[in-house]
């Protein structure tokens, strides 16, 4: 299957997937940070403009930090997110889907300036196309992935149960189903609830011949038909 | 087994995981419909963390096998995502506070035996900075006028000026503050060490560059303001922060030479990994030159341009500080080591 979901195995031998990021996103984020930077060095440049040449070296040590260190201590103290990454969901892992560390967060930002040769991200990009993981020369190097991903905790959510809007009863389908299509009906029953009720009748109007309805009738009888297969034998 | 069962026997042990990793920042359970919310999870005793965690990574792999729905599988993988993090996370070097003794370790230990141990290109960085400051020096001593082919006339001018002898302070210009100058040496100096380290992946000629060339100048200068008579200030001013700041340098540029040529002859691994693991030894290196550069500052920003100093005191204690770093580099972190296998 075509997607950016990257297999990491772990030494418990089981595979977590990880949603890599792409390339405008991570531009958005960058663009958010040096629009963050710029505002900081405009406001501390006002109050240190005034004293002087003792303002202005410690002005060049400010602009210096912001350059270079920024990211590095974002990274490593907010769990691999800056704020414009932290903005827009994303954050950066080592290859292995540990938290970035020190020494590979001081890589990938230190390499941004090779990135950024010969001009304008020129060799950043070709790199970013160039490999199924978006990494740029300093993720390469660093050994680290930029993946979709905000959860800082596991938030103990309800389980998967399907929802049932529409009060669905658990139904035993009228004919046997592959599974395939079992899947398809679970689905459709797990998503349903972050569907308009117009899509949820139309999805369920397709399988007509299966539910013998139309209508709200249909995505309940659907989505019972869903409970059903989970092994909901009576109302939870 | 299929889901609902599957949910109702190992819901408790997910959700005392997902407690465990909540501890932080406890978060209300929110439940559908008018279910009351499930008490919250007991606090489950640390040690008991990393079974719970193999049990839901068996979970997930489950769940994926008997094709539960995706809404479950998503919800285990995460779960099992963040407990990976938090038990191998734990290991990853820098996340986890020692109270700074790693710190320490590193720059009395670590860092001179790894200098020790990368000799080769630290060498040839050192051959080629100083190969380029005794040619530019006998070249611009034997002919003056290649100065111009590095400097413009102008600022050459500005070089004599800013060394002439009888001034105040030296290498700046008259309304520069030490301070003001401090945040220069920092900015502009670091930046450019670290530059030089990032542009060697570039086949490392990135960072052969600004070698060859930062040593050019500092020949080239040297031999200009020999010959018109600045010699003794301008050597006392470089003496001192150089130690630090020359080496640095060299240091950048060795850094830099060891991506380029991890790209170039990757040997034995794909060229990404070898310029990984390149990348993981070079930054340490990078790490020293930029602590030797914040040293350098202030030696150049408050010491150096002392003209108060006597030119012979300012030469030994630069001597001083040349012999504390090659010192450094070959002895430093020699005891420990000797010491340790003495012991097995």
């Amino acid at each position: 299957m075509i997607d950016t979901i990257r297999p990491v195995e772990t030494p418990e031998g089981v595979e977590l997937g990880l949603v890599v990021a792409g390339l405008p996103v991570r531009l958005l984020a960058f663009l958010l940070d040096l629009a963050i930077r710029i505002a900081l060095i405009s406001a501390v440049g006002g109050v240190l403009g005034a004293l002087g040449g003792f303002g202005a070296g410690i002005m060049s040590v400010f602009i210096f930090a912001l350059e270079w260190f920024y990211p590095i201590l974002f990274e490593v103290h907010w769990a691999g997110q800056t704020p414009g990454k932290r903005a827009l969901g994303l954050r950066v892992l080592h290859d292995d889907g540990t938290p970035v560390g020190w020494s590979a967060s001081f890589v990938r930002n230190t390499l941004r300036s090779a990135d950024f040769l010969p001009l304008a991200y020129g060799f950043g990009l070709v790199s970013m196309l160039a490999n199924r993981d978006f990494k740029r020369l300093g993720d390469l190097a660093a050994g680290t992935l930029v993946v979709y991903g905000d959860e800082t905790v596991a938030a103990p959510t309800a389980l998967a149960s399907p929802t049932d809007p529409d009060g669905a009863l658990p139904f035993v389908a009228t004919r046997p189903l592959r599974t395939d299509e079992q899947r398809a009906i679970v689905a459709f029953a797990e998503r349903s609830p972050g569907f308009s009720p117009e899509r949820r009748i139309e999805l369920a109007n397709l399988v007509e011949p299966l539910t013998d309805r139309t209508g709200p009738d249909a995505v309940a009888r659907l989505v019972g038909i869903a409970h059903h297969l989970l092994g909901h034998r009576s109302r939870p | 087994m299929n889901q609902q069962t599957f949910e109702s026997r190992y819901g408790d042990v997910w959700r005392a995981l997902a407690g465990w990793l909540d501890r932080a920042a406890p978060v209300p359970v929110p439940q559908q419909g008018a279910a009351p919310p499930p008490p919250r999870p007991p606090v489950v005793p640390t040690a008991e963390i990393p079974h719970l965690y193999r049990q839901v990574c068996q979970h997930l792999a489950l769940s994926r096998a008997r094709g539960y729905t995706p809404g479950l599988v998503e919800q285990l993988n995460r779960l099992a995502l963040l407990g990976h993090q938090q038990l191998y996370g734990a290991s990853v070097e820098g996340r986890r506070s020692d109270g700074g003794l790693g710190v320490i370790r590193f720059v009395t230990v670590d860092l001179p035996r790894l200098l020790r141990v990368e000799s080769r290109v630290v060498g040839l960085a050192m051959l080629l900075f100083w190969g380029a400051v005794v040619a530019a020096g006998i070249g611009v001593w034997l002919a003056p006028e290649l100065i111009y082919t590095l400097f413009d006339p102008s600022d050459v001018r500005n070089f004599e000026q800013m060394y002439r002898p009888g001034l105040e302070a030296l290498g700046r210009r008259e309304a520069d503050t030490d301070v003001a100058m401090f945040g220069y040496y920092i900015r502009n100096n670091i930046g450019i060490a670290l530059q030089c380290f990032a542009w060697g992946l570039v086949g490392g000629v990135g960072a052969v560059v600004p070698l060859l060339y930062n040593g050019a100048i500092l020949g080239a200068l040297g031999a200009h303001l020999t010959r018109v008579g600045s010699g003794p200030t301008f050597f006392s001013f470089v003496i001192g922060h150089g130690s630090f700041e020359l080496t640095a340098i060299v240091l950048a540029g060795a850094a830099g030479m060891k991506l380029g040529w991890a790209v170039l002859a990757p040997g034995r691994h794909t060229r990404a990994e070898a310029l990984r693991l390149a990348a993981m030894k070079a930054v340490k290196i990078v790490y020293g030159a930029v602590g030797m550069l914040v040293l350098a500052a202030f030696v150049e920003a408050f010491w150096s341009p002392r003209t108060s100093v006597p030119i012979p005191v300012k030469f030994t204690v630069g001597a001083g500080l040349w012999a504390l770093v090659i010192g450094y580099w070959l002895l430093a972190g020699r005891r420990r080591r000797a010491a340790a296998s003495g012991s097995r």
